[in-house]
């Protein structure tokens, strides 16, 4: 468990020396921003919209859709390429441990971006009387972090499987994208989309997260297919000795 | 070694003997005993039996074979795409053998690979490294993935070693490949290894960096044991106490580069230079008893003789170089090159030299 944290330490650190990481924290900031700024105006203008936690979020989802794979792309292909990889795996340190701790840093690196954006429910809530919904925003971002920890094993495990980010990247983003729009086939009634349905990634959130639902399925639904993509990363890393 | 040390005392078991007396008799001697013997056997510490390494149908190495001692520095000499770097990857618990099986310090490569990969130091060929952190910071993430005791202290002691003290703050990825190297080579010490694999540690280092590298493997090699690959033969000559060459995933020929010189020379080999015609003291030579063989020299009045084994025909040929006239400019013995040797030991049925 040590061996865990001294790798998602370095990672994390690794993050803020990163252009990557800014280029990440700074788009984030700048679309939510607009965003908001967009919401707030034509709220004063005096349209319908009741302003709650749930502007800064939608947008925010959406943005992390193509931000984590854009922070898991280089976690095991750099280090693939540049041979950093053999050197970890000559440490007396276990596969899923790199797994496991390259995940952890790019969670924790993600946690603080994310914590970041908790400025703007704290700027509706002091623009807002009596403000803004507390509940809805504790589910919504919890909701937020177990997606968030999913999909960066999702990128993690991809980004096991090439030498190259840029391809990690690209199948990563398809992956998430596919998980994304895999629930707009769950609407009709046969068992096919039930399963899709249940498998869409967006949807667990989108339907009751999000709307301050907080429910044992859905937290189990983030949470094992975390692990399981976890889980597979450190099958793809191990297999990688047999070759 | 141990279990046998008992039949030996059974004879001090005398019968009058009070039984407390001979039980401390006994186990003082035979501890004295196992001390003896560790310090008089040499600890195998790399014991490599018929490894073998398919990657697909492709064997990169076959049924090799050997082992090495506490103190002894391994050479591992061969073409490039030989299996060095394969062998190198199974000991330091980087992929399995296809079949075949290796201890190190003891411990399986495969089913122990952790307890392997704590006691094995390892410089890959292609040096890994974070450019982006400096020589410290790298050395500290290894440190405690190593779980190094008194990290700090090791780290100074291990920059000192490879002397690189003065960049210990520099990033790597501004550092030369010659300290590049240092630092890989750090790195694969920082945990006081008991065997010490290193894949080509002298490449891309300048002279004067590859003599003081050598001279460090060297003092390590005294109370470790190293395993190192290279394709330059002078440093395997320098360096190393046995020589392994390996071509083809197999294993050529092993023995101590003194060894291998004089097994492969043969018959020793003159060159004889005079001031006179090539022809002229061929002739001469040729007729000689003890001379098996006459060839041209590189230049004009230089000859190669090979004397038949055992003879010493130096003070005949300075005798009838003298007698017949000639100038004799020189006469000395040519020792065959650890070069020659690798290159007729690898040389897999080479094309015969076409005469023009």
């Amino acid at each position: 468990m040590r061996n865990v944290w001294i790798i998602a330490s370095r990672e994390f650190r690794q993050y803020f020396i990163s252009p990557v990481a800014y280029a990440v924290a700074a788009s984030i900031y700048l679309i939510l921003g607009g965003i908001f700024f967009i919401n707030i105006y034509f709220a004063i203008r005096g349209s319908q919209i009741d302003p709650d936690g749930r502007i800064v979020l939608g947008p925010l989802v959406t943005i992390l859709l193509f931000a984590t794979p854009a922070v898991t792309m280089r976690l095991l292909a750099e280090e693939h390429r540049m041979g950093t990889l053999e050197l970890l795996l000559t440490a007396p340190v276990r596969d899923w441990e790199v797994i496991v701790g390259k995940w952890l840093g790019a969670f924790g690196f993600m946690l603080v971006i994310v914590a970041f954006t908790w400025v703007y429910p704290y700027i509706l809530n002091r623009m807002t009387d009596p403000g803004i919904d507390q509940g809805i925003l504790v589910s919504a971002y919890l909701g937020l972090v177990l997606l968030l920890s999913t999909m960066l094993a999702i990128g993690v495990l991809i980004s096991a499987m090439f030498k190259n980010p840029m391809a990690a990247f690209f199948v990563a983003l398809a992956i998430l994208l596919v998980l994304w729009i895999v629930g707009s086939l769950g609407s009709g009634a046969g068992v096919g989309s039930q399963i899709a349905g249940s498998l869409s990634l967006v949807d667990r959130y989108y339907n009751n997260l999000y709307r301050g639902i907080i429910s044992l399925p859905d937290v189990l639904y983030f949470v094992s297919l975390t692990i399981l993509a976890l889980v597979f990363g450190s099958q793809i890393v191990e297999s990688r000795r047999w070759r | 070694m141990t279990w046998v040390l008992p039949f030996l005392y059974s004879d001090r078991r005398g019968k009058y003997a009070p039984k407390e007396a001979v039980k401390s008799t006994y186990r003082r001697q035979r501890a004295v005993d196992v001390l003896f013997l560790r310090l008089s056997v040499k600890q195998v510490m790399i014991q490599v039996e018929g490894l073998t390494k398919y990657y697909g149908d492709h064997p990169a190495i076959v049924g090799l074979t050997f082992h090495a001692g506490v103190g002894e520095i391994l050479g591992f000499l061969g073409p490039n795409g030989a299996g060095k770097t394969t062998t190198m990857r199974i000991l330091t618990g980087y992929m399995p053998p296809s079949s075949g099986t290796a201890r190190v310090a003891g411990y399986d490569v495969v089913d122990q690979s952790l307890e392997v990969r704590r006691r094995v130091g390892y410089l890959p060929e292609t040096v890994p490294l974070y450019p982006e952190m400096s020589v410290v910071e790298y050395l500290e993430f290894m440190g405690s993935l190593r779980r190094v005791k008194k990290l700090d202290e090791r780290i100074e002691a291990v920059l000192e070693e490879v002397s690189l003290e003065e960049r210990a703050g520099s990033f790597i990825g501004n550092l030369s490949k010659g300290l590049r190297q240092r630092v890989g080579l750090a790195q694969a010490l920082l945990h006081e290894p008991e065997v010490l694999i290193l894949d080509e540690p002298t490449i891309g280092l300048d002279p004067a960096q590859i003599i003081e590298v050598r001279k460090l493997i060297q003092e390590i090699g005294r109370s470790r044991t190293v395993l190192l690959s290279t394709h330059i033969l002078s440093e395997a000559q320098q360096v190393c106490d046995r020589v392994l060459i390996i071509n083809h995933g197999e294993i050529v020929v092993e023995d101590s580069p003194g060894n291998l010189q004089a097994q492969l020379a043969g018959a020793e080999r003159l060159i004889v230079v005079t001031a006179s015609e090539t022809a002229e003291l061929a002739r001469l030579l040729e007729r000689l008893p003890g001379v098996a063989e006459v060839k041209q020299g590189m230049n004009e009045g230089e000859v190669q003789v090979t004397c038949t084994a055992g003879n010493d025909v130096r003070p005949l040929i300075a005798r009838k170089v003298v007698e017949a006239g000639m100038d004799l400019l020189e006469l000395r013995p040519v020792g065959v090159s650890l070069e020659d040797i690798f290159l007729q030991l690898t040389r897999e049925e080479a094309a015969p030299p076409v005469e023009a």
